[in-house]
């Protein structure tokens, strides 16, 4: 592993598979009447928060309070330059202050990768502009292997604004990595220039790729794109790109909805799509928890079973 | 002018045969094998080229308004250090430089620092909004003489404004230079638009943004008959545009800065601000592209677009940083490892394409002239055979935002001498 998590491609199939065991063995703790680990105990964690998320800020909170950390909640909107403190020194007071590893959510791509420069500690990646957010990939990645008992070999479909997309990004990368058939759907003017690069297919037509997929991750589409010229109207978009249930009667019966939140119901997902049994978006939130705890405990130095008991008895099933 | 005289000796014009030139007066007094010395300054140039005093017709002197970055002392001082005699000042300062008062006040402080000429652009529209012309004539006319117009850092994207400043300049010999970014396609861009921006998840700043409007500039500068300057030119498309205008027989000149002659958008993926310019790093193809239309005469010369900002600038995220980098201490040893250990040009070349061209574009008659006996001794000694190592701390820039900083560059710039007096010798400020 290496001592950062900046992107969702620096991880190898070893490294991610690790993670995704090791969560699987913190998911435990969860069901436990005290959901507290001694692991982390001594150890500083800071969640550096430019942009508001309580969604991921208090998943990576709870992820660090369950492994007994000390957690530091900075938060600092807009761009550092604008709140007059530079990135610099806020990243050198962090240090100062004896912060393990720093959590950093940052409307600007890149930011995490700059603070690897200043800060001695891990550095994880919890959403940057629009270039990665790794651990929404790693516990999606869970979530389905908790779900379809593998990765390997499945088809996933990630469907909408993928431009602007950090989850898209850590999601093709690391599902690629993990041996899964990506395909990214969207209007043309949603898919990045150079997606022919990416190691996943592309498709403008998701009634095509729907009835062959084991996974629709449907993407949510920010109110701004939809004056901005990228489509015609929020009512073409949902048309051509939204889930509905006419939609996910085609699915495989297998097939899961995901998606990362906050959603817009009735524009790219229906509500009776997003609170079918087939949807794991409640799931996707509470796997979260396991996901950070693990990626907490391997960056700050885990060695021993996280758990600290004999991991026979904690294989998780849902590896095989 | 001095009245002091120095004696070159051993000195190689051009790179040619070695000769001894006698400096006198302000001007380059004799050139040959047995000029005599008498009372002058012995100056051992045995090894060293001479080349024409540097021009640059794109500088950023940042004062008036941001001399935290920048002044006109200590930016011509840079330049000076990077072998140039004239630098123009582009307008972008605070407040813009669109009226008289501005550039005359630019043109003095330049003329007070004394390090090398300061000519002043002016702004083409007020406040360089785009909205309206800036009273170009009252600059023309002004003791700055200002004869080269450009909004840079904007790009006049109004048609029909820039028709009518392409036309306005002509009753002066006037010429605007354009900074080529149609400005709705770059909205939100940071870095070259390509499979690299989709990875890092950066805007992308496509090459059809640049095209687009060099594109239109040229076709309007051909149907009004006027004269066209595109600033700092970046992509492979944009030099066959140039080139189809030259051979349409339309006034069409263009510059392209060191840094896009050397490296890559794939630096961008430090997301490191020091990389972060305006038009950005663009492909290996695209700097290819560039070296080979500078070699060939499409692109008439480089010019720097030195651009300083202070730290708080560029430590910074990504997105927020200013564009722009430090060029004209480095520039000559740039173009070096581009484009002449490359096998693409000769010295003689680098000097048309430093300091003849672009004195010729922004109507500087006093500079870029041969090394012959009569002309203004604006002269550079280089030695092409040194090597050195950037030192942010030896930059006379008052900023550091050089990419080249720790770097190996060929070449060093022995002395600069401004109208016969050194400003520069044995690679220090005199």
């Amino acid at each position: 592993m290496n001592r950062h998590l900046i992107s969702a491609g620096d991880l190898s199939r070893d490294d991610a598979l690790l993670i995704l065991d090791t969560a699987a063995e913190l998911a435990q703790v969860a069901s436990r009447p005290v959901k507290k680990l001694p692991t982390l105990r001594g150890r500083t964690a800071v969640n550096l928060f430019y942009e508001d998320s309580t969604r991921t800020r208090t998943s990576f909170e709870v992820a660090a309070k369950r492994l007994s950390a000390d957690v530091i909640n900075f938060s600092a909107k807009g761009s550092s330059v604008a709140k007059g403190e530079s990135l610099k020194d806020t990243a050198l007071t962090l240090e100062a202050m004896g912060a393990d590893a720093v959590v950093v959510r940052h409307g600007a791509s890149g930011t995490p990768n700059r603070l690897t420069n200043w800060i001695d500690g891990s550095v994880i990646n919890a959403g940057d502009g629009t270039h990665e957010h790794p651990t929404q990939a790693l516990l999606d990645a869970y979530t389905i292997r908790d779900r379809l008992g593998r990765l390997d070999g499945l088809s996933v479909v990630i469907v909408g604004d993928v431009l602007h997309s950090r989850v898209a990004r850590s999601n093709v990368l690391l599902l690629a990595t993990l041996g899964v058939d990506v395909t990214v759907v969207g209007p043309p003017t949603l898919l990045p220039v150079g997606v022919e690069t990416w190691p996943c297919a592309t498709s403008y037509d998701l009634d095509a790729v729907l009835p062959k997929c084991d996974v629709v991750m449907m993407l949510r589409v920010q109110q701004e794109r939809m004056h901005a010229a990228f489509f015609p109207s929020a009512r073409e978009y949902s048309r051509r790109y939204g889930l509905d249930a006419r939609r996910m009667a085609t699915l495989p019966e297998h097939a899961l909805v995901m998606h990362p939140g906050p959603m817009n119901r009735g524009m790219e997902i229906a509500a009776e799509v997003a609170d079918a049994t087939r949807s794991t978006i409640t799931e996707q939130v509470a796997n979260g928890i396991s996901i950070r705890m693990a990626v907490l405990y391997l960056l700050l130095g885990g060695t021993e079973p996280a758990i600290g008991h004999d991991p026979a008895h904690t294989e998780p099933t849902e590896s095989a | 002018m001095t009245a002091q005289r120095y004696l070159l000796d051993g000195v190689r014009p051009l790179g040619g045969e070695p000769v001894r030139m006698l400096l006198a007066d302000g001007r380059i007094a004799a050139v040959g094998t047995d000029v005599d010395a008498a009372g002058a300054e012995v100056v051992d140039a045995a090894g060293l080229h001479a080349l024409p005093g540097l021009v640059d017709l794109h500088t950023h002197l940042r004062e008036p308004g941001r001399e935290d970055a920048e002044t006109v002392e200590t930016g011509t001082l840079a330049a000076a250090l990077g072998g140039y005699t004239a630098v123009f000042a582009m307008p972008n300062t605070e407040p813009c430089a669109d009226t008289a008062g501005l550039v005359e006040q630019v043109w003095r402080l330049g003329r007070d620092a004394g390090h090398c000429d300061v000519q002043p652009i002016g702004a083409v529209t007020v406040g360089r909004q785009g909205e309206r012309l800036a009273e170009l004539g009252a600059m023309a006319d002004s003791a700055a003489r200002v004869r080269v117009f450009s909004d840079d850092g904007n790009c006049v994207s109004d048609a029909v404004l820039m028709r009518r400043a392409l036309e306005y300049v002509k009753a002066f010999g006037g010429v605007v230079a354009q900074h080529a970014e149609e400005p709705r396609l770059t909205e939100g861009a940071q870095m070259n638009e390509g499979a690299l921006s989709g990875v890092l998840g950066l805007g992308g700043w496509p090459a059809v943004a640049e095209e687009a409007i060099v594109a239109r500039d040229v076709l309007l500068a051909g149907h009004v008959g006027s004269r066209v300057h595109i600033c700092h030119l970046s992509t492979a498309g944009s030099v066959e545009i140039v080139r189809w205008a030259k051979e349409k027989g339309w006034d069409v000149t263009a510059e392209v800065t060191p840094h896009h002659l050397l490296l890559t958008e794939d630096l961008v993926r430090s997301y490191d601000p020091i990389y972060k310019v305006n038009p950005p790093l663009r492909t290996d193809a695209d700097v290819q592209a560039l070296r080979q239309a500078l070699a060939d005469g499409t692109i008439d010369c480089v010019a720097t677009d030195h651009a300083p900002h202070s730290l708080e600038h560029k430590e910074t995220e990504w997105a927020v940083a200013s564009p722009g980098m430090l060029g004209l201490e480095t520039a000559l040893p740039i173009v070096q490892q581009a484009l002449v250990d490359t096998g693409l040009l000769d010295w003689a070349g680098v000097a048309d394409r430093m300091a003849t061209k672009p004195a010729a574009i922004g109507g500087l008659a006093g500079h870029g002239r041969p090394l012959a006996e009569g002309e203004p001794a604006h002269l550079v000694l280089y030695d092409p055979a040194a090597e050195w190592t950037v030192d942010r701390a030896r930059l006379a820039s008052r900023s550091t935002n050089t990419p080249y900083a720790g770097h190996a560059l060929p070449g060093r710039i022995v002395a600069t001498f401004y109208g016969g007096r050194p400003t520069v010798l044995d690679g220090k400020p005199t």
